[in-house]
């Protein structure tokens, strides 16, 4: 016969190990906060534009998978323009990010132009590829 | 199969009609002549064209008995006269001009004839060809004939001139120069030689006749044959540029030798079969196409009709099929090539040849009696006991002056066919169905085949159909036709012909369906049956319906071959086609209108979320330059990225790719010099900011 209050205790230690499995990923979360929250502004901006773009095309797949892709062309060009321009702003923002040390030499207005340049070539492609 | 026994039936026609005019059918010279000279020779304004044609229109019809001067002397006159006179015709044309005038008889005084004549001497003095002798002998004996007094002063020489050009095997050469000899210029130069004999003031020397005459003799070593026993004359070499034809090169020779023969004395030694052989030949061409064919044609056939040599007497068939039912009897005409009367002479039936027993004769030596009324030969076949079918007749002229022997060509034996047709009775036809195996009972009903009947059997694939019946001749023998057939129709078109066996008393046919399942493409139903005899012999040939004939046939097997397609009606073709329904795609089915635009506003939403976030950023527009031209610079910029942008939407609204290029392009000249200008500024500005 097993004695009850050993399985109690092992019950007890099971609990505690979750409760500090979900306080560390608390803690995890709360330390990124105070991280980000460091982050300068401008970067910031660059990270909600990211975000935007990927909820854009989030729901345009969302959409699709609901009524079917017959225009698979639009559907396309659509998705692809939202990924693209989330991936030139990847770009921006690694290239204007001050404590990257690979890009130290680059001017950040240089990096904006090439931003916007890349941006109007995409959506001329894409306008083309909309139909 | 029934495609084969149809096409073999055609043959034996075919067959049949060949062997009887095996050789062309011989008619002497009649109306049909007459009327084909007056559709072929048709003056056009009133002449003929040139004056060789001139005459042989004019000839042909004088020949024929047709009176056409009148008309056309009023065109053609002023040119023969304008040629007689003119001093550049040559011997050619005053040759063609005196013969047409020798028929036309424009008005023409003795002075041109005279000055004619004296210019014709002269050139036989000069001339070294033949043609050059042939023309202006020719035209000085037309001038005789006017009544102008013509002497050749020179003929012996002449003569020695044109025989000098003459070969060995009795032909002759156009000149001393050419190499060939031709047959024709040979007819050429024997008609030269008469001119010249009957023109030379004394008689000319025997001897030369004498050589003149072996010429000919030699010359018609050379005729040649067909095998119905026409004889012609033709060129040993084909040469393209010279070669006349065998209807050309006979008349020519036959007018050559018809007029040696008128001046010659004495007589020429060439076989009266030869002549005959001669007019069988040009009669034999019927009713020729062209102008230069009938002008020979008619043109020789008068020079042999009264001709010194032998004058050629035509045995012909009026009628070539004789009845029976109607009593016809043989009738034999013999005339001139002309159609005119012979001389009393009696006709005879040698033998006469059925075609089944080619060695045996049916009949011997029969006479025929003379109709004078109708001058026709004629014999009564009825009591002969002929019976129908195609017979040879091989007749024998005997004339009753014998002193006409020498005088006319008959020919000795000539073979002529004839058919003899009758009505063919038919007896004891039956037709039944028998039950297969021997000893089936045999209900045969009787037939009536003079009249169609419409009979109703049924059988099926283990039956047989039978059917007899016995043919008989008036005479009451068996008689065979060229075609017995029993033919099976379906009634979806599909043919089947049978030939029927013959034994030796009667015609019969037993179709064993079991042995013909397979050729009848198992399908059964109800069969026309057609019953069809015919020969040419037969005067009551016939197709007979007899009925319907039902037949149960097996059902076919798998493998089994279909019927051949009936032949569609081929006017079918030009009526509508087929209704042709296209088949298109089907459109996408599209989602509804209003999900749609829910997920447009959906989509606009992260937008609002974006906006909503800068604001939380804390964004503002602080960094925007102050002063005004980096300021301006800035607007333009921003205007700049804004018209691009506005761009894309009316590209993808109306604009196409082209248009929208082109205004990139000059947007994004402005943009990239804007924006550096503005960008150079801020950097500026930064770094200033940054040392400071």
């Amino acid at each position: 016969m097993i004695p009850v209050h050993l399985h109690f205790e092992e019950i007890e230690k099971k609990l505690r190990m979750a409760k500090s499995t979900s306080s560390d990923a608390q803690m995890l979360i709360r330390s990124l906060r105070t991280a980000y929250a460091a982050t300068p502004t401008n970067l910031k901006i660059i990270d909600l534009y990211v975000v935007y773009a990927i909820v854009t095309a989030v729901i345009q797949v969302v959409y699709m998978g609901v009524v079917g892709s017959f225009p698979f062309n639009s559907f396309l060009s659509g998705v692809l323009s939202c990924v693209g321009t989330a991936v030139l702003a990847v770009c921006l923002r690694i290239q204007v990010n001050k404590e990257n040390k690979e890009f130290k030499d680059l001017p950040p207005e240089r990096a904006y132009a090439d931003f916007i340049l890349c941006n109007l070539v995409l959506h001329l492609v894409i306008m083309n590829f909309l139909g | 199969m029934a495609r084969n026994l149809r096409l073999l039936g055609f043959l034996a026609l075919i067959y049949a009609s060949l062997s009887i005019s095996g050789a062309a059918v011989i008619r002497p010279i009649n109306e049909a002549h007459q009327s084909a000279a007056l559709e072929l020779f048709v003056p056009i304004n009133g002449s003929f064209g040139s004056l060789e044609e001139t005459y042989e229109a004019l000839k042909t019809f004088q020949i024929l008995g047709v009176e056409k001067g009148a008309e056309i002397s009023h065109a053609t006159c002023p040119v023969v006269v304008e040629k007689l006179g003119s001093s550049l015709s040559t011997s050619k044309d005053l040759f063609h001009a005196l013969r047409v005038n020798s028929i036309l008889g424009c008005q023409i005084d003795s002075r041109t004839f005279e000055d004619v004549a004296s210019k014709l001497q002269a050139l036989i003095k000069d001339a070294n060809s033949l043609l050059d002798f042939h023309y202006a002998v020719g035209g000085l004996l037309y001038i005789k004939d006017q009544g102008i007094n013509v002497i050749l002063s020179d003929a012996d020489g002449t003569f020695h001139s044109i025989k000098a050009l003459s070969q060995s095997d009795g032909r002759w050469r156009y000149d001393s120069n050419s190499a060939e000899s031709s047959t024709y210029a040979a007819g050429i130069a024997l008609e030269t030689i008469a001119g010249v004999v009957s023109l030379a003031d004394r008689k000319l020397d025997q001897s030369k006749i004498g050589i003149v005459k072996n010429d000919i003799v030699k010359l018609f070593d050379s005729i040649k044959s067909y095998d119905d026993g026409t004889l012609y004359f033709d060129e040993k070499h084909v040469d393209a540029s010279e070669y006349k034809g065998p209807l050309s090169t006979s008349a020519s020779v036959v007018r050559g030798v018809t007029a040696f023969a008128t001046v010659a004395s004495g007589r020429l030694n060439i076989p009266s079969d030869k002549m005959l052989g001669l007019a069988k030949f040009f009669l034999s061409i019927g009713i020729p196409g062209s102008t230069k064919d009938l002008f020979n044609q008619i043109e020789s056939l008068s020079c042999l009709k009264n001709n010194r040599v032998s004058i050629p007497l035509i045995l012909s068939l009026p009628s070539t099929v004789l009845s029976l039912t109607s009593k016809d009897q043989l009738k034999v005409e013999v005339t001139t090539v002309f159609g005119s009367a012979a001389p009393p002479l009696t006709v005879s039936l040698v033998q006469a040849f059925h075609s089944d027993s080619k060695d045996t004769p049916v009949l011997e030596n029969q006479e025929l009696q003379f109709d004078s009324e109708n001058t026709i030969h004629y014999l009564d076949i009825i009591p002969l006991k002929l019976d129908v079918g195609k017979y040879t007749l091989i007749f024998e002229i005997s004339l009753h002056d014998p002193e006409n022997v020498n005088t006319y060509a008959t020919g000795g034996r000539t073979s002529l066919m004839s058919f003899v047709t009758g009505s063919i009775k038919i007896d004891k036809a039956e037709i039944g169905i028998l039950e297969s195996g021997a000893g089936g009972s045999e209900t045969l009903q009787k037939l009536d085949l003079s009249r169609d009947s419409t009979l109703s059997l049924s059988a099926n694939h283990l039956q047989k159909l039978r059917l007899s019946f016995q043919l008989i001749t008036p005479l009451g023998h068996n008689f065979k036709p060229h075609q017995v057939f029993l033919k099976l129709r379906h009634e979806t078109n599909v043919e089947h012909i049978f030939v029927m066996e013959s034994s030796a008393r009667q015609f019969k046919i037993t179709l064993d369906f079991l042995g013909f399942v397979e050729r009848f493409y198992y399908l059964s139903g109800k069969y026309k049956i057609e019953l069809t005899v015919g020969d040419a012999a037969m005067e009551n040939s016939f197709l007979r319906a007899l009925g319907h004939i039902e037949l149960d046939l097996p059902e076919p097997p798998e493998k089994a071959a279909h019927p051949p397609p009936q032949p569609v009606d081929p006017y079918l073709r030009f009526g509508p086609k087929q209704e042709i329904s296209h088949i298109f795609r089907a459109p996408e089915k599209r989602p509804p209108k209003e999900l749609s635009l829910a997920f447009l506003a959906l989509t606009l939403l992260p937008f609002v979320g974006f906006l909503i976030g800068l604001m939380r950023l804390g964004v503002n527009l602080k960094g925007f330059p102050s002063s005004t031209v980096p300021a301006a610079f800035s607007m333009l910029f921003h205007a700049g990225i804004a018209a691009v942008l506005s761009l894309y939407v009316l590209f993808w609204l109306k604009l196409d790719l082209f248009t929208t290029l082109k205004a990139l392009g000059f947007l994004g000249v402005l943009l990239v010099f804007v924006g550096h200008r503005t960008l150079s500024y801020h950097a500026s500005t930064t770094a200033k900011l940054k040392s400071s």
